[in-house]
C-alpha cells in the first residue's frame, strides 16, 4: 500500500519538469477522458455501498432505495452476528498480520542479505503461492484439515480460528517477504560493517541501523497483509467452521436470507478507517523522507 | 573486512537458512503439504456411499472431471479473457493519464486506484447487483433507450458476470501498467519526435512496447483471480453462466464430492499453469526489459 503510495513524486522531477506525451491535443483530451470514466466505474459501487448505508429498506434485502435514514448509522452493531464476524476478522487480521510480518521479514533479509546456494529456489517457492488460484489454496487446505490421518500433522483440527488463522499465515508470508524485499534491496548493507567497526555488538546493530533502514518496508509489509487478510473470502469459505465465521463469509452466507444495511453501515466504517491510515502512512513517511533527505 | 558482491551481499551458508527456516517450514506444511493432500484425495475413491475416500489411484475421478464440467471449463477461462481485455482497455488510459499527466496529484490518483479494495469484494458485487438490477438506474436507461427489451435484464446474463469481473479486479490491472509507464525516460518520447515520429507512431514503437512488462503483469494478476472466482457468477449470473469456481465450490462444500471436486481444482490449476507458460512465452518480459 505504502509502497505504491510512497514513490512517485521524486522521479518525474528529475526529467526536467516538461512531460513530454505522445499525444495530440484531440487524444489528449479524449485519453484524460476516459482515464475520468474508468475512475467513475471504479468508484460508482463504492458511491452506492456508502448511499445505501442512509437506506431505510422494505424486507430483508437492502437493494432497492426506499428512504433516506441515519437509523442505520445510529444501530450499526444492532446484527451481533454480523458484529461479532467483523470483531473476528480484526483479531485473524491481526494475529495474522504480525505472524506473517516476521516470518516474511526473516525471508526477505535473508534472500537479500545473503549470497547462498538455493537462493533462487526460495525466490520462486516464494512465488509460488501467489500463482496458485486462491480456490485451489483453499482446497487444499481443507483437505489437510479433514484429513487428521496424515502422517505428518497429527493433529485433529476443527475448522474455527485456529484453521482461519493458519491459512490467513499461508497467503500473507509471500506477500510480506516480496514487499520487504523490494522495498529493501539496494541498501546500503556496508552502513553495518560501520557499525561493527565501531565496536557495536551484532544485536546493537541490528537494532540501532538495520531495523530503522528496514522498517518502512516491514509497516508497508504489515499493512498489506492485514488489507489482504481482512478481505479475504475464497479461501476463508474453505477454512471456515459453522459458527466460527469472518466477515466477508458472515455476508456470503446470509446473502441468501437478508443483507441489512448495517453491512453497508460497517464496510463504510471499514473504507473510512483504511483511507485514514493510508492518509496518515502516506504523510508520515514523506515527512520521514524530508527528515533523513531520501535515504 | 567482510567480502560482499556487487549488490552488497554477503557469502554465508548458516546464516540465510537460520533466517529462512520458520518461514519455509510454514509454507512447506499449509502450502505444499495441502496441495499433496488434495493430489492424494484426487486419486482415492470411497469404498462405500458414507466411507471416507481412500487412495487408490484413481483416475476415474479425472476424466469425470474433464467429461462432466468441459462447458464450465471453457466458459470460465473465456469470460475470465473477456474480463482481462477489458481491465485492459479501462486500465491503461487511467495508468498513462497517472503516471504522464499526474503532476502532483499522482499519489492522490493512485490512493484513488486502491480505494475500492478497502471494502470487501461480496459488497462491492453485491452493489454492483444493485446498479446493473432490474430496478437500477442501468437497466432504466437502457430500457429507454431501447437497447433492452420492456422486461429484459442485465442480471443473470454474461455480460453481467464479466462486467463484474472486469470491475473487482481492475486495480491489479492499473497499477502494474503505472509501474512500467513511470519508469519510461520520457526523452525517448523527445528523441522519436525530432527524429520525425508522429505522436501515435512514438506511441506505438516506444511507450506502448516499454509497458509491456506492466501489460503482462497486470493480465496474469486479473486473469488467475478471474477465472477461479464463483462471487461473481454466483451473485449476476443465473445457471447459465456457471464458472469452474462454482461447481469446485459446490462439489466441496455442498455435494461434499471431494475426490472429484479435488481432480477438478488439479485439472484447473493445470489449465491456468499451461495458459501462464504459454503467455509468457509469447509475451516474456525478459527480451523486452
Amino acid at each position: 500500500m505504502t509502497s505504491i503510495v510512497g514513490k512517485g513524486s521524486e522521479k518525474r522531477d528529475l526529467a526536467s519538469g516538461t512531460v513530454t506525451s505522445p499525444m495530440g491535443r484531440v487524444g489528449k483530451a479524449t485519453i484524460n477522458g476516459l482515464a475520468f470514466l474508468a475512475l467513475v466505474y471504479l468508484f460508482l459501487p463504492i458511491f452506492v455501498i456508502v448511499m445505501f448505508s442512509f437506506n431505510n429498506p422494505r424486507g430483508k434485502f437492502n437493494a432497492v432505495w426506499q428512504e433516506f435514514t441515519f437509523d442505520n448509522w445510529l444501530h450499526p452493531f444492532s446484527d451481533t452476528a454480523l458484529t461479532d464476524a467483523l470483531v473476528l476478522s480484526l483479531e485473524i487480521a491481526l494475529i495474522a498480520s504480525v505472524i506473517a510480518t516476521v516470518l516474511g521479514t526473516f525471508l526477505a533479509i535473508a534472500l537479500v542479505r545473503y549470497r547462498f546456494r538455493g537462493g533462487a529456489g526460495v525466490n520462486f517457492f516464494l512465488v509460488l503461492p501467489l500463482t496458485t488460484p486462491e480456490i485451489v489454496l483453499g482446497a487444499s487446505l481443507l483437505m489437510l484439515f479433514l484429513e487428521p490421518h496424515l502422517v505428518l500433522l497429527n493433529q485433529d483440527f476443527t475448522l474455527g480460528f485456529t484453521t482461519i488463522l493458519l491459512a490467513h499465515i499461508m497467503f500473507c508470508v509471500s506477500y510480506v517477504a516480496l514487499t520487504v524485499k523490494a522495498r529493501i534491496r539496494g541498501f546500503d548493507w556496508t552502513l553495518e560493517d560501520a557499525a561493527m567497526d565501531l565496536g557495536a555488538r551484532p544485536a546493537r546493530t541490528f537494532m540501532k541501523v538495520t531495523l530503522p533502514l528496514i522498517a518502512p518496508g516491514i509497516m508497508a509489509a504489515f499493512l498489506l497483509s492485514f488489507a489482504l487478510s481482512i478481505d479475504d473470502f475464497i479461501i476463508t469459505y474453505f477454512v471456515s467452521g459453522p459458527d466460527i465465521t469472518t466477515f466477508p463469509v458472515r455476508i456470503f452466507g446470509q446473502s441468501r436470507t437478508a443483507t441489512p444495511p448495517q453491512i453497508n453501515v460497517l464496510a463504510t466504517l471499514i473504507l473510512i478507517s483504511s483511507v485514514s491510515v493510508m492518509v496518515l502512512v502516506t504523510w508520515f513517511g514523506q515527512r520521514r523522507k524530508r527528515r533523513l533527505g531520501n535515504v | 573486512m567482510i567480502q560482499r558482491d556487487d549488490q552488497g551481499r554477503k557469502r554465508a551458508r548458516a546464516a540465510p537458512w537460520l533466517l529462512l527456516g520458520p518461514g519455509m517450514l510454514f509454507l512447506f506444511l499449509f502450502f505444499f503439504f495441502p496441495l499433496y493432500t488434495l493430489l492424494e484425495m484426487s486419486l482415492s475413491a470411497s469404498p462405500s456411499r458414507f466411507a471416507s475416500p481412500v487412495f487408490t489411484w484413481e483416475w476415474a475421478n479425472y476424466s469425470e472431471a474433464l467429461t462432466q464440467y468441459g462447458e464450465q471449463f471453457s466458459r470460465s477461462f473465456l469470460y475470465a479473457t473477456l474480463a482481462t481485455l477489458a481491465a485492459l482497455a479501462i486500465a491503461y488510459p487511467l495508468a498513462y493519464v497517472i503516471a504522464f499527466r499526474g503532476g502532483r496529484y499522482k499519489n492522490v490518483l493512485l490512493g484513488m486506484v486502491i480505494v475500492p479494495f478497502f471494502t470487501n469484494f461480496l459488497i462491492r458485487t453485491l452493489a454492483w447487483k444493485t446498479i446493473v438490477g432490474d430496478q437500477g438506474m442501468v437497466v432504466d436507461m437502457l430500457r429507454t433507450v431501447g437497447i433492452l427489451g420492456e422486461h429484459e435484464s442485465l442480471l443473470r446474463r454474461p455480460i453481467a458476470v464479466i462486467g463484474g469481473l472486469t470491475y473487482n479486479f481492475l486495480p491489479f490491472m492499473v497499477l502494474p501498467i503505472y509501474v512500467s509507464l513511470e519508469k519510461i525516460d520520457t526523452r525517448l518520447v523527445d528523441a522519436a519526435r525530432d527524429l520525425y515520429s508522429t505522436t501515435w507512431r512514438a506511441f506505438r514503437k516506444i511507450v506502448f512496447p516499454l509497458s509491456l512488462p506492466g501489460v503482462f503483469a497486470g493480465s496474469l494478476l486479473v486473469f488467475i483471480p478471474a477465472a477461479g472466482d464463483f462471487v461473481n457468477a454466483y451473485y449476476l449470473g443465473s445457471t447459465k453462466t456457471t464458472m469452474i469456481g462454482n461447481v469446485v465450490q459446490n462439489q466441496f462444500l455442498v455435494q461434499v464430492d471431494y475426490p472429484v471436486a479435488a481432480a477438478l481444482s488439479f485439472v484447473f490449476m493445470a489449465i491456468v499453469m499451461v495458459i501462464v507458460a504459454v503467455y509468457s512465452k509469447l509475451l516474456g518480459t525478459e527480451d523486452i526489459a
